[in-house]
């Protein structure tokens, strides 16, 4: 079908307009991690000033940020790691047994306020002695994870043909070693977008990490949070750390968008 | 959404393959694959929803506060007679969450189909803008909190600046009573409009062309094949969106926890039930209420996606 003029010329204002809409804050707030405090407050150097990393060096060294990344790496990695352990197998008996109800068990997670479970976990690990540890962070986050890499899953493996695994068995592979040698293996794009999401997701997780972490064991969405706790607010400072923790998972999105966008979409389309 | 290409026949069938030189276990183990992949994960979920909710359940019922091992006693049906009788905190806080997931929905589909329709066909650059309408989609959210807080500052942010220009405001943007959930409502259609036009997205690209052509040949206009043959078409897709997005619009927390803090700000003007309920559990330690406003608040949540779910039932 082919497009009239006037619509094309609409269409590339519209766009322009669109993409101005969704980078422009973005943008705005690198820009003022890069300004000193007084630039931040003259209008006059909104778009030309002289760049600077205090900011930076500030947050890195002074305010522990360097801490903070780990703990938010080291979370997301092995929330991810174990869920995706116990996600794919689940998933993959899931969509070959069609078992609906017990999936729904497991989206379920994905329904229920968090605060309504962080009131018993908090009791339950404080007797553990765990709040306050990375596993009971880890654990929490895995509760986001899980469920998204099941979905993800899935619906993945729902898209697999069967044949493949049959074929293989009529060549004397057991069930589970059709599922580990063939399908585990063509399953990798699969397996990559989950993983991918359930690490962003983990990474931006708020809630559980404001109640669950502690001083040694915060993650960088509460690190920032707790930036903002005194009368007046270091713009620059505030801004530079905002652009830390936003700036891999841009740069992941951009190099892995297929598998971003395959993720977020995943399932929306077969209704 | 399980749309399975296994029979249970041929799944019974296949582990008859399984030849007799395999030891013991590992014919065990073929023979219960199906419960020894999908237990871990399930036990793992239901552990940590099954308890917490049971306990929810409980506190609601008792007067706990305080700590979490204090002695608390039984109250019945106390709490919910106080939360659903209270106007000053509980209702104001149903009416904003309402308000809120309403409003953000509306707008967000609204603006994510014009999006999506205008990234239907091919074009150059298409890369490009797709990369543009990620990235709201992807950065933390807390971040994005702040960085609309210092975009709304009063003084010094840059759109109180942009509406000079036009001649307007000053506007109170977040630190305004009446301007903040409203301000809050834009953030989160800034981040989230993305989401929705990616998924309406991939709908549009899995419909075939030909109903598009024969109404096209039938001499429709545009707006009667985007009303007649295109929405008809990605109305599964759409519900989808709206049930996804709905059910994380009515937990909106972080957006407006990092911009308004405690108790949804000072006068409570962005306190939803989930921020309400959180401020109750972790800023007051009122655990009894928290699980009541909690419990109420799951129903509202199953009670929406109940009535999503049995609208597609009627659209399909």
């Amino acid at each position: 079908m082919r497009a009239r003029t006037p619509y094309k010329v609409f269409r590339v204002v519209a766009l322009v307009v669109v993409v101005l809409a969704l980078l422009a804050p973005l943008a705005w707030m690198v820009a003022a991690s890069l300004k000193t405090n007084v630039d931040i407050y003259n209008p006059d150097k909104a778009v030309f000033f002289s760049p600077t990393w205090d900011n930076y060096a500030k947050v890195l060294q002074q305010a522990n940020y360097v801490q903070f990344i780990v703990n938010s790496l080291w979370v997301a990695f092995a929330a991810t790691a174990l869920s995706l352990l116990l996600g794919v197998p689940a998933a993959y008996s899931m969509s070959r047994f069609s078992m609906g109800r017990s999936a729904l068990v497991v989206l379920m997670a994905r329904v229920i306020p968090a605060v309504s479970l962080l009131v018993p976990w908090y009791y339950v690990f404080s007797n553990l002695k765990m709040v306050g540890g990375f596993t009971v962070l880890i654990l929490s986050h895995m509760f986001v994870s899980l469920p998204l890499i099941v979905y993800i899953m899935m619906g993945y493996f729902d898209g697999l043909p069967i044949e493949l695994e049959e074929s293989a068995m009529v060549d004397g592979l057991t069930p589970i070693g059709a599922f580990r040698r063939i399908t585990l293996p063509l399953s990798t794009p699969g397996i990559a977008t989950a993983g991918i999401l359930s690490f962003i997701f983990s990474w931006n997780n708020f809630m559980f990490a404001l109640v669950l972490s502690s001083a040694h064991t915060k993650t960088l969405p509460v690190a920032i949070f707790d930036f903002v706790g005194y009368a007046s607010i270091d713009w620059g400072g505030l801004m530079a750390a905002s652009t830390v923790v936003t700036l891999p998972i841009m740069l992941i999105a951009l190099f892995a968008q297929k598998y971003v966008v395959s993720g977020l979409t995943a399932g929306a389309t077969k209704g | 959404m399980a749309v399975t290409t296994t029979t249970p026949s041929t799944a019974g069938k296949t582990s008859l393959t399984t030849s007799a030189s395999t030891p013991g276990w590992a014919r065990w183990a073929n023979r219960h694959r199906k419960w020894l992949f999908a237990s871990p994960a399930m036990v793992f979920v239901a552990v940590l929803i099954i308890f917490p909710v049971a306990w929810t359940l409980y506190l609601s019922l008792t007067n706990a506060e305080g700590s979490v091992r204090a002695e608390s006693e039984f109250v019945g049906f106390a709490n919910y007679l106080d939360v659903l009788s209270d106007t000053e905190r509980f209702w104001p806080a149903v009416l904003r969450t309402v308000v809120f997931t309403g409003g953000v929905l509306a707008a967000e589909i609204v603006l994510g189909m014009a999006i999506a329709l205008l990234l239907w066909r091919p074009f150059k650059g298409e890369k490009w803008v797709r990369v543009a309408i990620l990235l709201p989609l992807v950065a933390t959210p807390v971040a994005v909190g702040m960085m609309w807080r210092l975009i709304f500052d009063p003084n010094i942010g840059m759109a109180n600046r942009v509406l000079g220009w036009v001649g307007l405001g000053p506007w109170p943007w977040l630190a305004g009573e009446h301007s903040a959930l409203p301000t809050t409502m834009l953030i989160d259609v800034w981040q989230w409009t993305p989401m929705i036009v990616l998924i309406l997205l991939a709908g549009l690209t899995s419909l075939s062309d030909e109903p598009q052509e024969a109404a096209l040949i039938d001499g429709a206009s545009a707006w009667q094949r985007f009303r007649h043959v295109t929405l008809p078409l990605l109305m599964p897709t759409l519900v989808v969106a709206v049930l996804l997005r709905g059910i994380d619009a009515l937990k909106t927390f972080d957006i407006l926890y990092a911009t308004k803090g405690k108790g949804g700000g000072s006068f409570h003007e962005v306190e939803t039930l989930n921020v309400y309920a959180y401020g109750l559990s972790f800023d007051y330690n009122e655990y009894g209420v928290s699980s009541t406003v909690l419990i109420i608040f799951f129903l509202i949540i199953i009670g929406s996606m109940w009535a999503v779910t049995s609208r597609r039932k009627d659209a399909a």
